[in-house]
């Protein structure tokens, strides 16, 4: 497996205190990597050195030529009031060669060819707000797609949305990989998402395990990344997470 | 039928109408932008700062666009630095940077001014000062303006959508906001004379925010801006003859007219497309 990004003892601060400290990992060709943390681990800024949108203070970031890489940002984060169509969001990461503002008949049928491939064919004369919560999430996922890219970053892809999204969104992310993009994604949900992933990274401002889900899904690692005691249960050779939480009395 | 053609004798009133239509035109284009990216205090700030560059050049007798243009571009290159460093409220310095401009170019006018009247047409806009020098500018301001949004179409509009990721896309975002300040300060430097310094900012909110209100595409939001705003430019300087009242407030008075006709129709769903209240 060749890596695609190498990060080699990477140091990120916005001016104050570092909010990334000497972390190294790789992403390889074909890699589909989850990165788990609490809310202010780094994981939206190791994202950020990964795309080389963030600086390291210390350390290096190290790519392959000519590797393009492309980014879906957390859905929340997108202004929904934006008059724009599914097709203008998708057609705007169209950027080399052509400069006139309407597609040529090729980059038509290149959009309306990946909405079909995400399932959303049809849909590109909608408004944005239009549209469920896992459709507005492949949106994003074309914008990307329409680039070209061999190694695509999410952020947060499952947020806020129900279950039988996240499935469709996961099966979605694994037949991409399958086909070989290679794809690195940030989530909160370590049972729902993060279980299912090839490969891991824990991350509290620096990498505390990574691996595959059995070796890092550890009662140790997870206390160290998240500060609180957990339960690691198997169940069908699949680590399920529990946390410890006591229960609250009810009032009486 | 006569008393309507009856302006067209004047030439004033011809380059009057050709600059006040342009400038609706081109002010309805760029406000589509400055109102999408919530820069519309800048457009409001950036007017009374030209404003102080105006004063200035008249005191020392320099060229008019020459002295007002350096002192705008200024003024939109220090405020676009600022709102991209957040160094302190973008508001605030913005409010400070402008109003300072505005207030010493007023203290100059009260100092060294000669007649009361300048002030008045430099404030609310007059086509009695129109030449076919005016006419010539805005038309030129207006096809680089076009050309701009047409040859950087897909940056322009992924940068005003999603900066972040416009910006790890390889959009060079810092220099898209850079062209479209600038684009911003010498329409505004055109059309000042007609529109008129305090109420630029209304013909550049105005007709995007209609448009806006009519369709949920970017595209036809442009057309329709543009549109718009040209309309809005003729029948309020028609206006402004008939009924006597300055240019600048009857461009924007018809503007306010056509904003109530088309939320009479659309109801809150208009607004709520425009974002108000969500």
């Amino acid at each position: 497996m060749t890596a695609l990004v190498r990060m080699n003892g990477v140091t990120c601060a916005y001016g104050g205190a570092p909010v990334l400290v000497d972390t190294s990992m790789e992403l390889g060709d074909g890699a589909f990597t989850g990165i788990v943390g609490p809310s202010g681990s780094g994981k939206t800024t190791l994202l950020r050195c990964l795309l080389g949108s963030v600086r390291p203070v210390a350390g290096t970031v190290e790519r392959a030529p000519g590797l393009r890489v492309a980014y879906v940002p957390q859905v929340e984060t997108v202004n929904w009031n934006f008059p724009v169509t599914v097709a203008e969001v998708v057609l705007m990461a169209r950027l080399g060669g052509r400069r006139l503002p309407w597609p040529s008949a090729a980059e038509r049928r290149e959009v309306g060819a990946v909405l079909d491939r995400l399932g959303i064919g049809g849909l590109g004369d909608r408004h944005i707000r239009q549209l469920s919560g896992g459709q507005q999430q492949r949106v994003f996922l074309a914008r990307a797609l329409v680039a070209r890219p061999r190694l695509v970053l999410l952020d947060e892809p499952t947020a806020g949305v129900d279950v039988r999204t996240r499935h469709e969104v996961l099966h979605l992310l694994a037949e991409l990989n399958g086909e070989g993009l290679a794809v690195a994604l940030t989530t909160h949900d370590l049972n729902g998402i993060a279980a299912h992933l090839p490969h891991l990274v824990c991350l509290n401002r620096r990498v505390i395990g990574q691996g595959r889900p059995e070796d890092v899904l550890t009662p140790d690692v997870l206390e160290r990344t998240y500060g609180a005691p957990m339960e690691v249960l198997n169940h069908g050779g699949m680590p399920v997470v529990v946390d410890q939480a006591e229960k609250v009395a009810p009032v009486r | 039928m006569s008393t309507l053609l009856e302006p067209f004798e004047y030439a004033f009133f011809r380059n009057g109408l050709v600059v006040a239509t342009l400038a609706g035109a081109l002010c309805g284009l760029i406000g589509v932008y400055v109102t999408l990216r919530g820069m519309s205090y800048i457009g409001h700030g950036l007017s009374h700062a030209i404003f102080g560059g105006a004063a200035a050049s008249a005191v020392i007798s320099f060229n008019f666009y020459l002295g007002a243009g350096l002192w705008g571009l200024a003024s939109s290159l220090m405020i676009g630095r600022i709102t991209r460093r957040r160094l302190i409220g973008a508001d605030a310095a913005i409010g400070v940077v402008t109003t300072a401009s505005f207030a010493l170019g007023l203290a100059l006018l009260n100092r060294f001014g000669q007649v009361r009247q300048s002030l008045d047409a430099a404030l609310f806009g007059s086509i009695l000062g129109v030449t076919s020098t005016d006419v010539w500018l805005v038309l030129g301001v207006t096809v680089l303006a076009a050309a701009v949004v047409f040859l950087g179409y897909r940056s322009l509009l992924f940068t005003t959508f999603d900066p972040e990721v416009a910006d790890v896309s390889g959009v060079r975002t810092a220099r898209v906001d850079a062209v479209l300040l600038a684009v911003l300060a010498v329409a505004i430097l055109a059309t000042m004379k007609v529109l008129g310094v305090v109420l630029i900012a209304a013909t550049l909110v105005i007709p995007a925010t209609v448009a806006r209100m009519l369709t949920n595409s970017f595209g036809r939001l442009l057309w329709l801006a543009v549109g718009l705003g040209a309309a809005c430019g003729f029948v309020g300087m028609m206006a402004s003859y008939h009924l006597d009242i300055s240019s600048g407030a009857a461009i924007v008075l018809v503007g306010a007219v056509l904003f109530g006709a088309v939320f009479a129709v659309t109801g809150p769903r208009g607004l709520r497309q425009v974002g108000a209240g969500s």
